[in-house]
């Protein structure tokens, strides 16, 4: 489970979280809405430890993300993150991408690393990618070797930064289908993202964040169907 | 204008010339491995919190980028030697010219950091690795591919001007032909040979540089994703 209590974060005077409650469980999709600077990423990287926060507490299986006695190195193994911008690494083949990670922090064998990277490249739909380099992939395909890339980790958690902002618009499709397949396999996922069909088909709930809070949240037929905040009410009307 | 090319003495002493050769391209190859170890530790020190590090590493490269390299060898040999500090000139010429290629490259080595977008580190450290592992796997790779290009010219540098140690008494290629040419006067001559086994080792080196940037870095893959 991921617990949230009342977290606080600045970035310098402006301060982008104002007091965040949340808990996601096990097996849970919660997709988080909301305009451009409403502090929807942030959260995202203060819940694997990117950023410190300045007040509040969150806990990952337990383990306080922000005390100092947190091994996040041992932590993050269990969040996966998908970045909005892919982020393969260009000196290294799709496979040696997905092999990198699980060889060097988990020590597994090459072999075994190889096999594991393989069979989660299978699972994205880049089987026949594995010996390209990833200037030869499209932006889709470069996204979904990011998400086989955090699978490899056989992570708990998969984080999503606006997956698919960063796309062309006939490449987010295979990507979307890549986390539908992950959230009905029951990967626990928190998906910020601006795709509002996705987040409706998808979530068990859907959170809406207007400038550094939680305005709404609640399962996508009442956020969608029924909104009850003025300001969620005008951000539908303008997405949709 | 009655001067007589002569080449038979350039030739019979052609051994020796190569000899001379061989002293330049080991004197280059060790500057150039000490240099690029030295950068790289510069370029860290310039951007590490600790403002000391960032002070020596300041002054290192500003010295060695903005003073010419003939008075930056003249110290190690001349400068340290009038405090009693009495060192070979092989060694010399390998101190002056790592110096010298270490705070041109240190800047390279900043340059192409800023090059390799910061997510990618992100990336590493959200996959578990540590800071260390991510600088190591995923930064460095990137980084020594950047700077490749940059590094092969500094190389090639580090060839020609490897020709001042024949100001401190190193017989590498130009001290072995400027002895050769004292004792026959064929200046025009040996020079001229002189120059085209400059010319030679700077393109065989070159040959090799790309050579292994294909096979190591996939250069010849196309740009960076």
């Amino acid at each position: 489970m991921i617990s949230v209590k009342n977290v606080r974060k600045s970035f310098g005077d402006v301060e982008v979280l104002k007091g965040i409650d949340l808990e996601v469980n096990q097996g849970e999709v919660l997709s988080v809405i909301g305009a451009s600077g409403s502090g929807k990423s942030t959260l995202l990287y203060c819940i694997n430890g990117l950023e410190p926060v300045q007040q509040g507490v969150i806990e990952v299986d337990g383990m306080s993300v922000h005390d100092k006695k947190t091994n996040l190195n041992h932590l993050r193994q269990k969040i996966g993150m998908v970045f909005q911008q892919w982020n393969a690494f260009p000196h290294l083949t799709t496979l040696e991408n997905v092999a990198l990670a699980p060889r060097k922090v988990k020590t597994l064998p090459k072999a075994e690393a190889e096999a594991l990277a393989e069979s989660q490249l299978k699972h994205v739909g880049l089987g026949d990618k594995m010996h390209l380099y990833p200037n030869a992939l499209s932006g889709g395909q470069q996204q979904r070797l990011a998400i086989a890339r955090a699978l490899a980790m056989e992570p708990n958690y998969m984080l999503f930064d606006e997956a698919t902002s960063a796309l062309d618009p006939e490449l987010v499709g295979e990507v979307l289908d890549t986390m539908r397949l992950l959230a009905e396999e029951g990967m626990t996922m928190i998906v910020v993202t601006h795709e509002m069909g996705f987040s409706r088909d998808v979530s068990d709930r859907v959170a809406f964040f207007h400038k550094g809070v939680i305005e709404e949240i609640g399962e996508p037929e009442q956020v969608f169907g029924q909104p009850s905040s003025e300001h969620l009410q005008k951000f539908l009307a303008k997405v949709r | 204008m009655d001067y007589q090319f002569l080449w038979r003495p350039v030739i019979q002493s052609l051994p020796q010339m190569l000899g001379g050769a061989s002293v330049t391209l080991q004197v280059s190859v060790l500057s150039m491995a000490i240099g690029m170890v030295l950068a790289l530790i510069l370029c860290f020190a310039k951007m590490s919190s600790f403002a000391g590090l960032r002070f020596v590493a300041n002054i290192w490269i500003e010295i060695a980028r903005n003073t010419p390299a003939l008075f930056q060898l003249y110290f190690f040999k001349f400068g340290l030697g009038a405090v009693g500090i009495l060192i070979d000139s092989y060694i010399t010429v390998v101190m002056a010219l790592a110096f010298n290629t270490a705070g041109y490259m240190a800047e390279t080595f900043r340059g192409g950091y800023a090059a390799i977008p910061n997510t990618q580190l992100r990336s590493a450290r959200s996959l578990g690795m540590t800071a260390f592992q991510a600088q190591v796997h995923v930064m460095f790779p990137q980084l020594l591919r950047a700077v490749y290009h940059p590094m092969t010219n500094q190389f090639i540098w580090v060839i020609l001007m490897s020709s001042l140690g024949m100001l401190v008494g190193l017989r590498e290629l130009s001290g072995e032909t400027q002895f050769l040419y004292s004792k026959t006067f064929r200046a025009f001559e040996y020079f001229a040979a002189t120059a085209i086994i400059y010319y030679l080792i700077a393109k065989l080196v070159l040959g090799l540089m790309t050579l292994i940037g294909n096979k190591v870095f996939g250069l010849n893959r196309g740009g960076v994703a």
